[in-house]
């Protein structure tokens, strides 16, 4: 059961993917202006020299035929060449890709981990106004645009890791605290409670560990989160990952290079999410 | 509806009502340049000082107010009416529309709601007309920000379709369309409106990092995100503190309607 799910996740997932990049460079190529060079700008260049310069993009017009040839290039390993940066896209994702990585690690697992902690606190005081500042921050962050949350961490002189932490968390709280709230709420939990076992005790092990493959679900939004966010944070910030190499590829309209990086995010919000929807149904099988 | 909700609802009334009454309280045009007072401090002749182009911050901000909620409403009317589309006829038809559908909505929340509006607006042309700017940020919003209210509403479609009055109807005999657009549309209408005060933060919030990243609307008209790209000078803010108003204005109107939301969730269950 578990096999053929995983083989059914694979296969929407190379599909949702591909659609995406389809749709990208289909964006791209129907934005007005698309298909205009700098170059072409560069009085020094006589009739040839520009005819040569729309003969490199000519191939992009036709959009079938230029996603059908980044697709075989993406079988032999080659992604294409970054017109707008001047070098292969695949050495500009291998650069970017770890940087930007290690912020999303970093922005989501600390937002989950800040959003969670919170939630179990405010759950566990369960004292009037206990939730009062959590819910202040959260409402707060919530309030905040990701690029005036980049602006603040930059004035801090502090990390645009930190600044994703700062998205991710009101999410985590909020859902994380409605879940938990039902739960501790569920007949099992009453009667944990009248047998007189611990709160720390009926917290962990009869509410939060079975909310845990619900929790699990987070994940995949907090990484969708967490990669929008990162382009104004990176941009913001002058962080060279790969939100702001997006940022830098729809301004030029450099299409192999936004097609690859519209796949590339598309990969990585699938496949977390069907980690997330794996764990989910491994949970379910053992339990 | 508790006390602080009816605090929400007078702080977003007095900000409305400043807004549509712009043109009365702003001592001047968005636009006027005061050359003899560039970046000036806050004074009686400018409430909240001048910008470095020397345009009075007060009158900007009053007009920004009133095109980001203007705008951002209705933004998020279009998007509630795609997705009402969309969405209501994946549930109501099923099959194979349900199931393109289903596979666009997937496609759409799997690339980033940032990342897909930067992508597209950087796509369209960033020379033009302030006020086609403005058209072009909102219509943007609205026609992108449908998949994850679509998913909701194919759901919501889904369990209204199982209900007695839907099956009563169809044995009666009423036509699919009638069907549709009598019986299911005004009983999706709590969801409807849930979906419509969930994206209007949103986009006010995309709005301004629009404008923020200089994608938003163009100068010289305001907006709550083109007033933000002022605080992108560190100094200027330590020196001014009074550049905070809109941020703190768009913090305040965001939280009130997060505030109200709460009553709208309630409405959606």
């Amino acid at each position: 059961m578990l096999l053929s799910l995983l083989l059914r996740q694979t296969r929407r997932i190379l599909l949702t993917a591909l659609l995406g990049g389809l749709l990208g460079a289909t964006l791209v190529r129907i934005g007005p202006g698309f298909g205009v060079d700098e170059r072409e700008f560069d009085v020094r260049l006589n009739a040839e020299s520009l005819k040569a310069i729309r003969a490199e993009r000519a191939a992009d017009n036709n959009i079938a035929l230029f996603y059908l040839h980044f697709l075989g290039g993406l079988l032999r390993g080659d992604l294409g060449f970054s017109r707008s940066l001047n070098r292969p896209v695949s050495e500009l994702l291998k650069e970017r890709l770890p940087l930007t990585l290690g912020s999303l690690a970093y922005g989501v697992l600390g937002g989950i981990s800040i959003g969670l902690v919170l939630a179990l606190a405010s759950i566990w005081w369960h004292a009037p106004g206990s939730d009062l500042l959590p819910a202040v921050l959260s409402g707060l962050a919530l309030a905040l645009p990701a690029a005036m949350i980049a602006l603040i961490f930059l004035w801090m002189g502090a990390g645009g890791r930190w600044a994703i932490a700062l998205v991710v968390f009101p999410h985590v709280y909020r859902y994380a605290k409605n879940l938990l709230t039902a739960a501790y709420q569920a007949p099992h939990v009453l009667a944990a409670q009248a047998k007189g076992l611990s709160s720390s005790r009926v917290l962990f092990a009869h509410v939060f560990i079975p909310a845990l493959p619900q929790l699990a679900a987070l994940a995949g939004i907090s990484v969708s989160l967490a990669f929008g966010a990162s382009i104004p944070i990176e941009v913001i910030c002058d962080t060279p990952g790969i939100g702001q190499l997006a940022w830098k590829a729809a301004l030029d309209r450099d299409l192999p290079l936004l097609v690859n990086i519209t796949v590339l995010v598309t990969l990585m919000t699938l496949v977390v999410n069907a980690c997330a929807d794996l764990a989910l149904s491994g949970w379910r099988t053992t339990r | 509806m508790t006390r602080t909700q009816k605090v929400a609802i007078a702080i977003l009334g007095l900000v409305a009502l400043a807004a549509i009454a712009a043109g009365l309280l702003a001592p001047s045009s968005y636009s006027e340049q005061y050359r003899d007072a560039i970046s000036a401090p806050p004074s009686a002749r400018f409430l909240l000082g001048t910008d470095e182009l020397g345009r009075d911050r007060f009158a900007r901000l009053l007009y920004g107010t009133r095109i980001s909620l203007l705008l951002a409403p209705a933004a998020a009317f279009l998007s509630t009416l795609i997705a009402a589309l969309i969405g209501g006829t994946a549930g109501y038809l099923g099959g194979r529309w349900e199931r393109a559908v289903t596979a666009g909505i997937d496609l759409f929340l799997s690339l980033p709601w940032l990342f897909l509006l930067l992508t597209v607006r950087a796509l369209l042309p960033l020379n033009t007309s302030p006020v086609t700017s403005v058209m072009i940020t909102f219509l943007l919003l609205g026609c992108l920000g449908w998949a994850m209210p679509a998913r909701i509403i194919r759901a919501g479609t889904r369990t209204l379709l199982d209900s007695d009055y839907l099956i009563q109807a169809r044995a009666a005999g009423v036509s699919p369309l009638r069907l549709f657009w009598r019986h299911l549309m005004p009983n999706l209408r709590p969801i409807l409106l849930a979906q419509f005060w969930v994206s209007v933060p949103v986009f006010i919030l995309s709005e301004a990092n629009l404008g923020l990243l200089g994608l938003g609307v163009s100068e010289p008209l305001p907006s709550w995100g083109a007033m933000l790209r002022e605080l992108e000078n560190y100094t200027a803010v330590l020196q001014n503190p009074w550049m905070l108003v809109p941020a703190a204005l768009l913090v305040a109107v965001v939280c009130c309607l997060q505030l109200l939301l709460r009553t709208e969730d309630r409405i959606a269950c």
